[in-house]
């Protein structure tokens, strides 16, 4: 071990079955994905009976839930719309996530087949399979999203720092201030009786 | 603005006074130049209450506007959901532990301490579970950090939308973490040589993860238990929660029930489908970790407008950075034309809050209020119209820009921005 500190001796060894309980999580690489497959029509099943009142029969989402379908070539447009398939890098993620958190207020309730399925039935959904496809343990990593090379690095050190490290102005700085936008106009704001008395108190 | 309005305050308050005092004892010795508080009240009289009355004390029912608020609209649904720090109302630096904001992705988890463990494994050389008996036998160390939510004022891209620094700023709080430095646990497993990131892992329905370089796990992470001398409370993490100073609270795992050492980023779902920062061009930031500078005026500000009327006037706000201290704080009253370096004062420490005042001789007139922070590094906290050219409309994370009240003749002050 590069940490060369003596250990104090405290907790106990984790058996591989604790390990196997807890440790689910899945990259990329295809590391940590169980043994498993499932298709798209068995995800639609799944899908409509779990799913589809939160984020709609299409993935289109309903109300204010995520969209997880659509929206390809949107992420240059005023209102982007952020899907599995127009923004997300990697399949892997899906599996993970929806493997540990969904479907939201019963999580961990899905067996990994029918994780297999839902991924399937998601990719189906952005277009990217037929409604034949399999998704398997064995194919997973090849199933690529489009959006994979859309993600750089934080450059903001060597983009913005510079920018934003100059000595500022102090003392006339400008000729003239205009106000351009006010957040009164969009009138947005929880009402509250108190912080609304204390607003009107000055009035 | 007439003269009735301007005396308004203080001839409210005389009126309702006077009214008090004539149901008193002392009803007949009031006249119109005595102050009706300089009274026998009653608590000038009767008993309190006794020291076994609030074994575990609350604030003064007169301070019942100091709360947490949320704005319903902003998510789908009140479990996976923010809500806000009443930073309009605070003052110093440290939050009290009863409103630092929430943010949760399946609720607050019910945890039972004595049921709760930490598993370490991965590229270790030995995988191992923690109780929280164990955990309490490691040397532990105290700081103050900030944990601001890397979509603090996330609303305001676009303009100015929330009216409150409460709304627009108050997705942060700065408390006194007391936890093991997350390298000594890491030591005790022994991280093997091509171990370069860290999981960390929630017990919640969400099992909120993330990706941790391991430089940033071995520097000054802290696995903490106490936050401002007593346990971390169930919406914070307890038992357990990772502290990451200087970086995005997304990261500061609640309820931490596993870290796992690999040679690769995880990439999951909220570091890529969330808290990457898209640009203008359609790619998009990700591992966007540190929160740079940021300021906000937090008084006068919509939620605490100026009641007193001209005269002397108390201007302060709050200041941090990510990346070190906060130096030096500027502020201006004309929207930017003239500037001030701020007083700072209380504790300064890296990556926490610091709390700046600016006192001026406030002549009546409207105000554009603004404060500039500068940080340890030489970083000047940039106006929103600068993100904006660098960003554009759509990273929704990450908006340090300057924020601007305007404050008219009444004090009443609005989100604003300005040319």
């Amino acid at each position: 071990s590069p940490l060369a500190a003596e250990p104090l001796g405290l907790g106990r060894p984790a058996t591989p079955e604790e390990v196997a309980v807890w440790d689910i999580d899945v990259r990329p690489d295809g590391l940590g994905l169980p043994e498993g497959s499932g298709d798209v029509a068995t995800g639609d099943g799944i899908y409509t009976e779990k799913c589809s009142a939160c984020h709609g029969v299409f993935g289109e989402g309903a109300g204010r839930w995520p969209v997880l379908a659509g929206g390809q070539g949107s992420l240059t447009d005023a209102r982007p719309v952020k899907t599995v398939g127009s923004y997300w890098p990697y399949l892997s993620t899906v599996f993970d996530y929806v493997h540990r958190a969904m479907p939201f207020g019963d999580a961990q309730s899905l067996t990994d087949d029918e994780v297999y399925a839902i991924t399937a039935y998601l990719l189906y959904l952005n277009d990217e399979v037929d409604e034949d496809f399999v998704l398997s343990s064995e194919n997973f990593t090849e199933a690529r999203l489009p959006n994979e090379e859309g993600f750089v690095p934080d450059d903001r050190m060597e983009i913005e720092f510079p920018a934003f490290s100059k000595e500022p102005c102090m003392t006339d700085c400008k000729p003239e201030v205009e106000i351009t936008m006010r957040a009164a106009v969009l009138d947005v704001t929880p009402e509250e009786t108190a912080a609304k008395e204390a607003a009107e108190k000055a009035e | 603005m007439t003269e009735e309005n301007h005396n308004g305050p203080s001839r409210r308050a005389f009126l309702t006074g006077a009214g008090a005092v004539a149901a008193g004892t002392l009803a007949g010795k009031a006249s119109a130049e005595t102050d009706p508080a300089i009274a026998i009240k009653p608590w000038m009289q009767e008993l309190g209450d006794g020291v076994d009355v609030s074994p575990y004390g609350m604030p003064s029912p007169y301070e019942e506007d100091v709360k947490r608020r949320t704005v319903e609209w902003l998510t789908a649904d009140p479990v996976s959901s923010i809500n806000f720090t009443p930073i309009h109302a605070l003052d110093g630096t440290i939050t009290p532990n009863g409103v630092c904001f929430e943010r949760h992705h399946s609720g607050v988890a019910k945890v039972d301490p004595a049921e709760h463990r930490l598993m370490i494994n991965g590229l270790v050389d030995r995988e191992l579970i923690f109780t929280m008996e164990d955990l309490m036998r490691f040397p532990r160390e105290n700081h103050v950090y900030f944990l601001e939510c890397a979509a603090n004022s996330g609303m305001e891209w676009r303009g100015s939308q929330l009216n409150g620094v409460q709304f627009t700023h108050g997705m942060i709080h700065n408390v006194e973490y007391t936890g093991i430095p997350l390298r000594l646990l890491l030591e005790e497993a022994g991280v093997k040589t091509e171990g370069k990131w860290l999981l960390a892992e929630g017990a919640d329905a969400a099992a909120m993860s993330r990706s941790i370089p391991m430089e940033k796990a071995l520097d000054d992470c802290l696995v903490a238990f106490k936050m401002n001398g007593e346990a971390l409370r169930p919406e914070q993490g307890y038992p357990v929660r990772l502290v990451v100073p200087g970086w995005e609270g997304n990261m500061w795992v609640k309820w931490l029930r596993r870290l796992e050492v690999g040679d690769q980023p995880w990439h999951h779902r909220e570091e890529t489908s969330k808290y990457t920062d898209l640009l203008d061009d359609g790619t998009a930031r990700r591992f966007t970790w540190e929160m740079d500078a940021k300021s906000v005026v937090t008084s006068p500000s919509p939620q605490a407008p100026i009641t007193h009327g001209p005269g002397p006037t108390v201007l302060t706000g709050l200041a941090w950075s990510g990346r070190g201290t906060i130096p030096r704080v500027d502020v201006t009253i004309d929207g930017g034309i003239t500037w001030h370096k701020a007083r700072m004062s209380g504790p300064s420490t890296p990556k926490a809050l610091h709390r700046f005042y600016y006192d001026f001789e406030w002549d009546g007139s409207p105000l554009l209020v603004q404060s500039r922070a500068h940080d340890s590094t030489g970083y000047v906290q940039p106006t929103k119209d600068q993100l904006r050219e660098m960003r554009g409309l759509n990273s929704i994370y990450h908006n340090n820009g300057i924020q601007t009240w305007a404050v008219d003749a009444d004090g009443k002050a609005e989100n604003v921005e300005i040319s």
